[in-house]
Order: structure tokens, then C-alpha cells, then sequence
């Protein structure tokens, strides 16, 4: 009789539940983006110190941590939206496919058709719903007509909203419930077809049930996609993430699969945060 | 803990649920002493009161479970406060069982009071010494939150392990000595079963105390020294 | 904790019923007060405006008649009408519109989206915001010296310029307006595709905020189509039927400015019909950008 399964991962991993293959068993894929000391600054302030992690490849990483303590900070830096305001800048290395993220002279435009981002708020833009989708889409590449209705209708598919909306592509996007724009939203940012899709915080304005879809569909874009999601909510790292990350006062506190992270933690502030000590 | 929970209220249901476990470690302790001593003094009144004692415990494991159940999903507790409330959940679970060991003995006391008395029932009394004293550890070791201690208890089953092989040997010599000795034999032999079984709960008790605190577990193998399995042929090989 | 507080009695005496009540009263009382003065000072203004427009209507349907727009200006007792003003009118306030919206709409985007904090962009701020407040016989002078004298002579251009002028500063302010109200993440959103800046300007913040800049535009002809001062030194009038830009050309304020302070009873008349016509312009130009305005929300 084992009396250890609380932590028996090497065990239940090669087993998987159902088919479906353990999430929280911790097993991490190669790194997507590898950061090395990244710094970031407003003006003077320095935002982020000696950041150092991997990204792993499509799987779901969480970054966690209290207001003000970088994690979002970091995202803006993953697809350069820092640099949209003077007097922001990084330093360090973040390298995806052999390209530094922060170097001064990377293709803006071409990194963030690469690394696409979905927002708190939903930001349909106002147009139609197809337009919304095709937006995007044309910024990057030339389609026939016939290749645009198909991108279009395989994005919402992906976005699992096809089916919402497929008969009112026409209408307005803004027309549409803030669950349902917030997934237009992520189609739109498939449709491009990035490799990386950070979500910053993207269910805080959502109802629950919205919020659980848009897990559903995080979790069924992570064989395609790699993810990085900012979220206040600990509860929704602990469902969506394969890595979590702990970020305090601009520092990485602590870097571990989810499960380790959220059932013993190696460090005492990671433990206060996540058990609610803080402070 | 270093520091307390923002939510006060919390903190509470977390300390009710240490005090629970504790009480109802304390009430196992007491019916393992008492079964014990109702073998030993051949007293079928205490016996009987264990038996019917065993009742409590059962309601107290419903009690921690249905409380630790309440906590997951009021609380969704995290990391430390997880896995204190999973530990108390199964510590819980082994409680029951020794509980319901003791129980068994002193059922077996009863018989036992009604037949002649064979051999001498020192090992017995060591034996329980043994495994109350653990118990006792290992409980301490929870309401502390003493890693180390836990770790001492799972490693101090050895002894009552041995005490066992001897009390096995003992009574095998009896019954192949006298067969009118094969029932109350028997018996005996069950009741140390029970106390060794008791024994590695608490080694179990102490493994999730361990995981509690530390938030790993102790290796697969603890050092057990019960052979009765090859008392008497030792199979090739073993 | 900080938790502390609530733990113990509050401090302080004790709550007494009778003080309660007669602040309660003192409340109902300055309350009381100050409603009656805010309602008496709304009837005196509404009974001004009331008293403008009943005599302004009723005086201006008296005078109106087919006439008024079938026949061009002509000397007293000659049965004319008002059909040049009201096209040089239209003309001047159309064209002053459409040559100074584009302006007014690139500088407002080049506020918002472009000098947001920056030195250069809080003077033309300053700047804009001074010509949207400043006399309008200024402006009007200020193309007599630069259009009118070296040009030789009143012209309908001058006095397009003139309300182009006038137009600029109102169209800057509901542009930038319009645009900072726009949240950042929306664009943010848009350059996350990675699209080029001036795509988001155009596509996105543009479309979004059309409505509002819309409602801007209209109230800015609302605005021009009721210039006096600037046309007096500009495109002057003309009592002659004439569309030539290059010539002097009239207008329904200025028109009503002469005909107004004139002796003659039938030129008194046409001027309160023009009043009448321009305040329903307005009025329905006020009208519709509501409408526009409440449309997109």
C-alpha cells in the first residue's frame, strides 16, 4: 500500500486520467520564450529586477502576485506594448526563436503578429463581427475572398463562438454579451496566427460561467498555442496553468509547476500569498 | 505558522480542526491503554467500555471529515492549509481504524477473561506501551507542527514490530505445545496483530504529518522488522 | 491588525435621538431653501427665453411667406425676399465647413494620438482653445487684413475663410475630445495585431469616436451659420442675387443686421423671418446631433 499518492507523480503521470493527459502532473515541456534577466523600467522606476524563467512551449503558464508586483508589467514587455509609451524601457534578454524580444531594433509589428494578446476588459473593435476578425487578419497577409470567410469562421470555431454568431456576422461586434466579445476577442487574435497569446487578467470582468468557458477554452488552445495568463485569481491559475510563476515588488519569488506550486511551495512568501497570509 | 491569515475566521475553523484531531487522537490513545489494560487485568467491565466507546470515535471521524469537506469547499484552501486539511482528513481515517483495533481487543479481552490464562503478558503490555507512546508523539507532532517529530515516530515502529515476531513465536509454541491452548492462543495472537496494526497507523499518521509540514513525503521504505509472515518457513530467496 | 477598531465600543458619547432630530430638521430646512432659489432663478431664465422665441415665432410667421424664398433681397417697399442670403448663407457655412472639419479633425488627432503631454501639443492645445473662445469680429478682422485688403475688395471666400477659422477650433476640441475618451486598451488592442499606427487612427479610433466628432461638426455649423461680425468685414452682403465666390456675397445674419436697424417696415419684417429661419437651422442642427450622439450609445 502506497501511503505517498499526495505526491506520487512520476507514478500517475504515465497513466493520464481518461486519456486526457494529467495537467498537473508535473511535467513541463521545452521553453517557448527564454527570459534572462529581464529588467523593466518607468522612467526611473525600476519595475521588474532579474527576471529569469522559461516559457514553456504550448502549455499554460500562470503568473501570479499581488497588484503592483510586475506580473502584468511582464506581459507588456512579452509583445513590446511598452514601447507605445515614452519613458518605458527594458533591459535583459527575452528570446523567442532566436530573436530578443527587447532589442531595440526587432520588427514591432511582425513580433506582435507572433505574440498576440487578449485584454482585462473585451476590446471589440466597431465594426462587424467578420470585420473584427478580418481586421487582423489583412494587417499580415493577402487573402481571397473564399480564404477570408474560411480563416474567419475557423478562428470563431477555435474561439468557440462560431456557432454564437455565425448567422449575424454582419452585425455589430459590440452588439454582443461581454462573455461572447471577450471570445470574439481571442478568435481575433488566433486569426492571426500567433504562436504565443498572453491574457492579461481576461475573465476579471466576466460572469462566472463566462469565465469558465473561456477556461475551457484556454485549456483546448494550449495544444496549439503557447500561454501566458496574468490573473488575480489564484483559484484560476490552480485550474488553467501547467507552470505558475510568483511575482513580488517586481521580483520572481518563485517558478514551479502548478501543483507544486499550489500544494507546497518552496518559498515562506509564495506560501503566505497563495494560503492568504499576507500582510 | 509564521503569520495569520488575512481572514481571521478562518484561522479559527483551521484551529478547530487541529483541536478536533486532537481530541480524537487522544480518545484513540485512551482506548488502546484501556483495551490493554482489560487484557492484562482480566477485566471484562473495562472491556466492555471500550467497546462501546469505539462509537465516539467513529462519530468524531464523521465529524473531522464532514468539517474538512466544509473547509475545501468554503475555503479553497491552498499549499500549508491544504495539506493540513488533507492530513486531517486521513489522519482522521486512521484514527478510525485504530479505534476500531482497540475495539477488537478488547472484544477479544472479554473471551479471553473466561479461559485459562497461558504464558505471561508482558510482551503485550510493552507492545501497547510502545504504540501509545507513538501515538501520542505523533499526535503532539500535529498540533505542533513538528516535521521532525512525525519523522522520529514513522521511524520508532521498528521495536513494536519486533515485540510482535517474539509474541508470535511465543504463542505458535504454545499452541504446538497444548492444543486446549489453540483458542485463547488465537485470540492473543489476533489482539497482537491488532496492536501491530495500530502500530503501522500511526507510522501512516506520522507520514502525513510529515507531508503536512513539509509538503513532501517520506520515502516508500520504513524500516519494519515484522517477520511472523516467515516464521515458520522462509520462503527461497527471501 | 488594523482590524482592532472594530472590536471595541465605539467612541465617543452616546447617540442622543433628540440632536438627531432637530439636525434632521435644520437639513429639510437650508434643503428647502436652496431648492426655491434654484427653481425661481430656472423660471426667470425660462421666462426670458420663452418670451424670445414666442415673439421671434410669432413675429417671424407673420413676416414668413414663399416669397421670403423665391425673391432675392430689394430696396424697401418692393416686395423682396431673402433668397440670396439664405444661399449665400447655405454656401458660405457649407464650404467654411467643409474646408475647415478635415483641419480641425487632423490637428484634434494629432493631439490625441500623437503630442499627448508633450510640450508642442499643449500650446496648439492652449492656442486652439484661445480661437475657440475669441471674439468672432476678431477673426473676422483678422481675414479683412490678410484676404480682404490685399486681395481688393469683400469676397465670398474671405468670408469662407472667416467661418473656416471659426469651425477649426471647435472641430480640434470634440476630435481630441472624442479620442482621449477612447480607452487606451482599444488601442492597444489594435497595435497587439500588429498593425501600424495610423491603420488604428483610421479604422478604429476614427470609427469610434465618428459619432461624437460628428455631433462636433454639426454643432460647429450650428455655430458658423449664425456669424455676424466675421462676415461683416469679409464677404460684406450683397443685395443682388450672385454666387461668385470671388464677390461680395450675403448672408442671412448680416442681412438681418442691416435690415433690422432699418426704418422700413417690410425690411423689419424680412429680418425677423430670417431670425426665425436661422433659429430653426440651429434647432434642428442641435436636434440632430443629439440624435447622432444618442444613436451610438
Amino acid at each position: 500500500m502506497s501511503t505517498t499518492a499526495e505526491t506520487g507523480a512520476a507514478e500517475a503521470n504515465t497513466q493520464g486520467f481518461g486519456g486526457v493527459q494529467a495537467r498537473s502532473e508535473a511535467v513541463l515541456n521545452p521553453p517557448r520564450i527564454a527570459i534572462r534577466n529581464l529588467e523593466f523600467f518607468y522612467g526611473d522606476n525600476r519595475a521588474l529586477k532579474g527576471i529569469d524563467f522559461d516559457i514553456p512551449d504550448r502549455q499554460v503558464t500562470g503568473m501570479i502576485g499581488p497588484s503592483g508586483c510586475g506580473k502584468s508589467t511582464l506581459l507588456r514587455v512579452l509583445n513590446r506594448m511598452y514601447s507605445l509609451y515614452p519613458g518605458q524601457r527594458a533591459t535583459g534578454e527575452a528570446m523567442i526563436d532566436g530573436m530578443n524580444i527587447v532589442a531595440p531594433d526587432a520588427d514591432l509589428n511582425a513580433l506582435r503578429a507572433k505574440i498576440g494578446m487578449v485584454f482585462q476588459k473585451p476590446t471589440p473593435f466597431p465594426m462587424t463581427i467578420f470585420e473584427n476578425i478580418a481586421f487582423g487578419v489583412r494587417l499580415h497577409e493577402k487573402l481571397s475572398k473564399a480564404q477570408m470567410d474560411e480563416r474567419v469562421e475557423w478562428a470563431l470555431t477555435r474561439a468557440a463562438i462560431w456557432d454564437e454568431v455565425k448567422d449575424r456576422l454582419d452585425a455589430s461586434a459590440l452588439g454582443l454579451s461581454g462573455g461572447q466579445q471577450q471570445r470574439l476577442c481571442i478568435a481575433r487574435t488566433i486569426a492571426v496566427r500567433p504562436e504565443v497569446i498572453l491574457f492579461d487578467e481576461p475573465t476579471s470582468a466576466l460572469d462566472p460561467i463566462s469565465t469558465l468557458k473561456i477556461e475551457e477554452l484556454i485549456d483546448e488552445l494550449k495544444r496549439d498555442f503557447t500561454i501566458v495568463i496574468v490573473t488575480h485569481n489564484m483559484q484560476q491559475a490552480a485550474r488553467c496553468a501547467d507552470q505558475v510563476a510568483f511575482f513580488y515588488l517586481g521580483e520572481l519569488i518563485e517558478v514551479a509547476p502548478a501543483a507544486q506550486m499550489f500544494t507546497a511551495p518552496k518559498h515562506p512568501k509564495t506560501q503566505e500569498y497563495i494560503t492568504g497570509r499576507f500582510g | 505558522m509564521p503569520t495569520e491569515h488575512i481572514v481571521r475566521s478562518y484561522d479559527e475553523e483551521l484551529r478547530r480542526l487541529r483541536d478536533m484531531a486532537a481530541r480524537m487522537g487522544g480518545l484513540a490513545e485512551r482506548q488502546v491503554a484501556d483495551a490493554t489494560r482489560a487484557l492484562v487485568r482480566r477485566d471484562t467491565s473495562l472491556a466492555a467500555e471500550v467497546v462501546q466507546r469505539d462509537v465516539q470515535i467513529d462519530q468524531l471521524e464523521r465529524e473531522i471529515e464532514a468539517f474538512c469537506v466544509r473547509l475545501l469547499a468554503l475555503r479553497q484552501p491552498m499549499a500549508a492549509d491544504l495539506r493540513v486539511i488533507v492530513a486531517a482528513m486521513k489522519l482522521s481515517n486512521d484514527l478510525e481504524r485504530i479505534g476500531d483495533y482497540a475495539a477488537n481487543a478488547a472484544k477479544r479481552a472479554i473471551v479471553l477473561a473466561s479461559l485459562p490464562s497461558i504464558g505471561s503478558l508482558n510482551g503485550f503490555e510493552r507492545m501497547a506501551h510502545l504504540v501509545q507512546e507513538n501515538l501520542k508523539a505523533a499526535m503532539d507532532a500535529f498540533v505542533n507542527n513538528d516535521a521532525e517529530a512525525a519523522e522520529r515516530v514513522w521511524a520508532a515502529d521498528e521495536p513494536v514490530d519486533a515485540i510482535y515476531n517474539g509474541i508470535f513465536r511465543e504463542l505458535l509454541t504454545f499452541m504446538m505445545e497444548d492444543p486446549r491452548n489453540i483458542t485463547a492462543a488465537t485470540h492473543m495472537l489476533f489482539i497482537a496483530k491488532n496492536l501491530e496494526r495500530i502500530g503501522d497507523h500511526t507510522t501512516n499518521i506520522a507520514e502525513r504529518i510529515h507531508y503536512a509540514v513539509r509538503g513532501d513525503s517520506l520515502p516508500e521504505d520504513r524500516p519494519k522488522a515484522d517477520e511472523s509472515a516467515y516464521a515458520v518457513v522462509r520462503p527461497a530467496g527471501g | 491588525m488594523s482590524l482592532s477598531l472594530t472590536a471595541g465600543a465605539i467612541p465617543g458619547p452616546r447617540k442622543d435621538p433628540e440632536v438627531a432630530l432637530a439636525l434632521g430638521r435644520r437639513r429639510k430646512r437650508a434643503d428647502r431653501i436652496v431648492r426655491i432659489l434654484c427653481v425661481g432663478a430656472t423660471l426667470v431664465g425660462l421666462a426670458f427665453l420663452a418670451s424670445i422665441l414666442l415673439t421671434l415665432t410669432y413675429r417671424g410667421f407673420e413676416a414668413m411667406s414663399l416669397r421670403v424664398f423665391t425673391h432675392v433681397t430689394a430696396p424697401p417697399g418692393s416686395e423682396g425676399g431673402l433668397l440670396n442670403p439664405i444661399v449665400g448663407s447655405l454656401i458660405q457655412a457649407a464650404l467654411g465647413t467643409a474646408i475647415g472639419t478635415p483641419i480641425g479633425m487632423l490637428v484634434g488627432t494629432y493631439l490625441a494620438e500623437y503630442a499627448r503631454g508633450s510640450k508642442f501639443g499643449n500650446a496648439v492645445r492652449f492656442v486652439s482653445d484661445i480661437l475657440l473662445s475669441a471674439p468672432s469680429i476678431l477673426i473676422g478682422l483678422f481675414v479683412y487684413q490678410i484676404l480682404v485688403l490685399p486681395f481688393g475688395g469683400f469676397s465670398g471666400w474671405a468670408g469662407i475663410a472667416a467661418l473656416a477659422i471659426i469651425v477649426i477650433p471647435v472641430v480640434v476640441r470634440t476630435t481630441e475630445d472624442m479620442l482621449t475618451l477612447i480607452p487606451n486598451t482599444l488601442r492597444e488592442a489594435v497595435i497587439g495585431l500588429g498593425s501600424p499606427k495610423w491603420k488604428m487612427i483610421v479604422f478604429v479610433c476614427w470609427k469610434s469616436a465618428m459619432s461624437g466628432i460628428i455631433t462636433g461638426i454639426l454643432l460647429a455649423v450650428a455655430r458658423v451659420a449664425g456669424e455676424t461680425a466675421p462676415l461683416l468685414f469679409t464677404s460684406l452682403g450683397n443685395n443682388a442675387w450672385s454666387v461668385d465666390l470671388t464677390k461680395p456675397m450675403s448672408s442671412l445674419p448680416v442681412t438681418i443686421y442691416s435690415f433690422a436697424g432699418s426704418p422700413f417696415e417690410d425690411w423689419i419684417a424680412l429680418a425677423w423671418a430670417g431670425a426665425l429661419l436661422i433659429t430653426l437651422g440651429v434647432l434642428s442642427l442641435n436636434i440632430l446631433a443629439r440624435t447622432v450622439l444618442r444613436g451610438r450609445k
